[in-house]
C-alpha cells in the first residue's frame, strides 16, 4: 500500500484583493491534474463511513475511484446516480460536518476534498457530457400526477426523484426563476446561477413540467391541487420569511433584511445596476448583524459593491460563529472586520428617516443554553455607538406562512414550521408530504436534499399501494 | 410570457393594459395586486388589480409613467408579451355590509377602487364616491365609477372640471353633514390617503386605505415593504394592502417610497437614452 498522504491537494482561489471588487466565483476547482492527485489519496477502506456522513447517500469511493481511473461518464453516473445536483452540492454543502468528517483519514490527517471532486466530476460534465448524454431509458409511467411545491433545494430534489420512478411531476414556483434560496440567496461569487440553472435545466430533462410565477397558496391551494388531479403534494417551500430583532429604528431607510439584499443583488442582478432595473443601496459603512453564512454572503456582497468597511456585528464569539469555517475565513481575507461579542441596542437615524448608527452592547458569554453554545449577555452600562450608513439584517428566517394560511389542516409548530414524521416527510394533511427548511426550519441545502429524498420514497411507495 | 390583449391610454401618462392571465382570473378579488416584471432585465413592481374577466381571461391594470419601469411598460403595444406576471397577491378587501361607505379615490386610485365599490355596491352598501385629480386631463374612470356608486363627487385641484379643491374638502362635507358614515376607504397617493385619514379621524369613521410601499417578491420574502401599522411591523404585501388609516406611521411610509429617489432617476435616464438610440 502507498504511504499516506495527510496533505489535501489545495484549490486556486481568486486573490483576494482582485476577488471582492468581482462578482466571479471565488473558488476556481480543480484541474484534472489536482482532481487525481486529489483522488488518489484515498485509500478506498472497506467501511466508506464517507458515504454514510452524506444525507443522499451517494458512493463516494466509487465516483473517486473512477475520477482516479480516469472513467469520467462512470464518476458522472455514479455521481447523478443519487445526487441531481453535483455542481451545486459541491459548492455549497457543508462537507466538513457530513461526509469529510467520517472520512477515515480525518482521524490522521486532512481528510479526502470530497466536495471539491464532486465539484470537479459535476464541471466536468457540464463541460464535456452535453454531447454524449446519454438519455437514461425513461422509467414506466406510473400514472400518478405529484406536485411539487417550490423550487429549492427539496423541491428539485423530490421532483426529479419522483419523476425517475415514472410519476409525472410538476414543480411550482413562486418567482420567475426556477432554484429558490440557490438563486436568490447565495451569491454568485459562491455559487454561479449558471450552475444552477444547468442543474434545473437538468432535472427539467428528466420530464419534470416547471411552473414559474406560481404563488401557490394564493393562486391556487393545497385543497385545488389535491382536487384537481394530483396524487400526492410534496412542500418544499423553505424558510424564506426574514427575522428582525423588534428593536427601535429597524425600519429606518437603509436598513435591510439579508433577504432583501441579496435578492436585489443575486436574483435581480443589482450589481449590474442600471442595466439591470433593480436598484441596491451601496453604502460607504455597512454593518451586517449575524453570524451565519447569510451572513457573510451578504458582508462579501456589500464589499463588492464598493463598500469602504464591513462589519459583521455578532453576539457570541469566533468559536460560535454558525458560518462555515472556509466561508468566514474568505470574508477575514477579504477584508470584512469582525465586531465580535456586539450586539445591537437600537438604530439611530437622521432627520429624513435614514440610518446613520448603530447603539449596540458589548456581549459576554455566560452558561450554555438550550443550543449548546453559550448564552450571549448584554454588559449594562457598555454601550457604544457605530457609525454606519447601511445595515443588513442576517438574523434568520422562518417558513413563509402563506401556504399554512389557506391550508387549515395542515398542522404546524409556533415557529411556522410543517409538523412531519421525521423518517416519511409525511404531514397531518391526507397527501401531503414536506420536507427541508419549511419543516427545520433554516438549515442547510444538503439536509434538505435529503429529507426531499425520503419523502421521495416514502410518496413513491403511497403511489403504489 | 403574459401577452397584452389590449391597452389604452386613459389620461395623461396614464394607461390601462388587460394581460391574458386565466389563471389569475380564477382568484382574483377587489382590493388584490399583482406584481410584473417586463422582462429579463426589468425590476419587480406591484400593480393593484383594476378589472378582471373571466370570458376573456384577462386581468386590468392602470398605471401611470413615473419612473423606469412604467415608462417602459408605456412603450408596449397589444400584442407584446411581459415576461412575469404574478397574482394574486395580498390580502382581499374586507367586503361586507357596512351601511354607507364612501369611497375616496385619488388620480391613478380610480382604478383599484372601482372594483371595491363594485363589491360594496353588490354587498347592499349605498357607496357615496369621491374622485379628485390635479387637473381634468389626469382624471379617467368618472362613468365607471358612477355606475359602481349611489353618488359620484369629482373634484380637480385647478378647478378644470367638477368642484374646484382637494378630496378631503367633500370628504369632510359629508362627515359634517349629518350623513351617516359607517366607512370610508381611500387609495391614491400616500399623502391623499393620510390627509383622507386625518380627515376622518375627529369622526370616528373607519377608513381603511390602500398602501403602496416599494416591494420585490410581493410574497413576504424580502421585507421591503414594511410598514408601521398600531406600533406594529407588517409586511404590505401579505398583511396588506389595506391597513386601517388611522394607525398607520404615515411619515415611516412616505420615507422609504424615497429610498431609491436618486437611483430611480438614473434609471430613468438610461432607459430614456436607450429608447432615444433605438429611435
Amino acid at each position: 500500500m502507498a504511504k499516506l498522504n495527510l496533505n489535501r491537494e489545495p484549490m486556486t482561489k481568486q486573490d483576494p484583493k482582485t476577488r471582492g471588487k468581482n462578482f466571479n466565483e471565488v473558488a476556481l476547482g480543480y484541474s484534472a491534474e489536482q482532481a487525481k492527485a486529489e483522488a488518489s489519496r484515498c485509500i478506498q477502506c472497506p467501511k466508506h463511513p464517507c458515504a454514510e456522513g452524506c444525507p443522499v447517500e451517494i458512493d463516494i469511493p466509487g465516483f473517486i475511484k473512477a475520477v482516479l481511473d480516469d472513467n469520467m461518464p462512470e464518476a458522472v453516473r455514479i455521481l447523478k446516480d443519487k445526487n441531481s445536483l453535483p455542481g451545486i452540492c459541491g459548492r455549497v454543502c457543508p462537507q466538513e460536518t457530513q461526509c469529510e468528517q467520517s472520512c477515515s483519514l480525518a482521524k490522521k490527517g486532512a481528510p479526502i476534498a470530497i466536495g471539491r471532486l464532486e465539484r470537479y466530476v459535476a464541471d466536468w460534465e457540464r463541460t464535456n457530457m452535453e454531447a454524449m448524454n446519454p438519455k437514461a431509458e425513461p422509467p414506466r409511467p406510473t400514472g400518478k400526477k405529484v406536485a411539487v411545491v417550490g423550487s429549492g433545494p427539496a423541491g428539485l430534489v423530490a421532483a426529479a426523484d419522483l419523476t425517475k420512478l415514472g410519476h409525472s411531476v410538476t414543480l411550482f414556483e413562486a418567482l420567475h426563476v426556477a432554484g429558490g434560496v440557490l438563486m436568490y440567496g447565495i451569491p454568485e461569487f459562491r455559487l454561479p446561477k449558471e450552475i444552477v440553472q444547468a442543474e434545473v435545466a437538468y432535472v427539467a430533462s428528466l420530464g419534470v413540467k416547471i411552473e414559474l410565477d406560481s404563488v401557490v397558496g394564493k393562486v391556487v391551494t393545497l385543497a385545488e391541487l389535491l382536487e384537481s388531479g394530483y396524487h400526492a403534494l410534496f412542500l418544499g417551500t423553505g424558510a424564506g420569511a426574514p427575522m428582525f430583532m423588534d428593536i427601535p429604528g429597524e425600519n429606518l431607510n437603509g436598513i435591510y433584511s439579508a433577504n432583501e439584499f441579496l435578492t436585489r443583488v443575486n436574483l435581480m442582478k443589482a450589481y449590474q445596476f442600471p442595466e439591470y432595473d433593480t436598484p441596491v443601496l451601496v453604502g460607504r459603512r455597512i454593518a451586517v448583524i449575524g453570524g451565519g453564512n447569510v451572513a457573510m454572503d451578504s458582508a462579501r456582497c456589500a464589499l463588492r459593491l464598493g463598500a469602504d468597511e464591513v462589519y459583521i456585528i455578532y453576539r457570541r464569539s469566533e468559536v460560535e460563529l454558525p458560518a462555515r469555517r472556509e466561508e468566514v475565513e474568505n470574508a477575514k481575507e477579504e477584508g470584512i472586520q469582525f465586531k465580535l461579542l456586539t450586539n445591537p441596542k437600537r438604530y439611530i437615524g437622521n432627520e429624513s428617516g435614514w440610518v446613520v448608527g448603530i447603539e449596540c452592547y458589548e456581549m459576554g458569554l455566560g452558561e450554555p443554553d438550550e443550543s449548546g453554545r453559550r448564552r450571549p449577555i448584554a454588559k449594562e452600562g457598555s454601550e457604544f455607538i457605530l457609525d454606519v450608513d447601511m445595515v443588513v439584517a442576517a438574523l434568520g428566517t422562518r417558513p413563509n406562512p402563506l401556504i399554512a394560511q389557506t391550508t387549515p389542516d395542515l398542522k404546524t409548530t409556533k415557529w411556522g414550521t410543517v409538523m412531519t414524521d421525521e423518517t416519511t416527510g409525511k404531514t397531518m394533511k391526507d397527501r401531503v408530504w414536506a420536507g427541508g427548511d419549511i419543516v427545520t426550519g433554516a438549515a442547510t441545502v444538503i439536509s434538505a436534499m435529503g429529507a426531499a429524498r425520503r419523502a421521495a420514497r416514502d410518496i413513491d411507495e403511497y403511489l403504489r399501494r | 410570457m403574459f401577452r397584452i390583449i389590449y391597452r389604452e391610454t386613459l389620461a395623461t401618462k396614464i394607461h390601462l393594459f388587460k394581460i391574458e392571465a386565466p389563471a389569475i382570473v380564477r382568484k382574483a378579488l377587489a382590493g388584490q395586486f399583482v406584481v410584473i416584471r417586463i422582462d429579463e432585465r426589468g425590476e419587480r413592481i406591484p400593480l393593484t388589480l383594476a378589472d378582471w374577466d373571466g370570458k376573456e381571461g384577462s386581468v386590468t391594470t392602470v398605471f401611470m409613467e413615473v419612473g423606469a419601469t412604467t415608462f417602459r411598460l408605456a412603450l408596449l403595444k397589444a400584442g407584446d408579451f411581459i415576461a412575469d406576471f404574478v397574482g394574486p397577491l395580498g390580502v382581499p378587501s374586507h367586503i361586507d355590509k357596512f351601511g354607507t361607505v364612501v369611497c375616496v379615490a385619488g388620480g391613478v386610485g380610480a382604478a383599484p377602487i372601482a372594483p371595491i365599490a363594485k363589491a360594496l355596491k353588490e354587498k347592499g352598501n349605498k357607496i357615496i364616491s369621491i374622485l379628485g385629480a390635479r387637473s381634468k386631463d389626469l382624471l379617467f374612470w368618472e362613468d365607471k365609477l358612477r355606475s359602481v356608486s349611489h353618488r359620484l363627487i369629482v373634484t380637480t385641484d385647478d378647478g378644470t372640471y367638477g368642484r374646484k379643491g382637494v378630496v378631503t374638502e367633500p370628504l369632510k362635507d359629508l362627515l359634517e353633514s349629518g350623513e351617516k358614515v359607517d366607512r370610508v376607504i381611500a387609495i391614491g397617493p400616500t399623502v391623499m390617503m393620510k390627509f383622507c385619514a386625518l380627515t376622518t379621524r375627529p369622526f370616528g369613521v373607519k377608513t381603511i386605505v390602500s398602501l403602496n410601499p416599494i416591494m420585490v417578491d410581493g410574497t413576504g420574502m424580502c421585507g421591503c415593504c414594511r410598514v408601521s401599522v398600531g406600533g406594529v411591523t407588517k409586511l404590505a404585501c401579505v398583511d396588506g394592502p389595506d391597513f386601517d388609516g388611522h394607525q398607520v406611521d404615515w411619515d415611516l411610509l412616505s420615507a422609504r417610497q424615497r429610498i431609491y429617489l436618486d437611483e430611480e432617476k438614473r434609471s430613468f435616464e438610461h432607459w430614456q437614452a436607450q429608447v432615444g438610440k433605438r429611435c
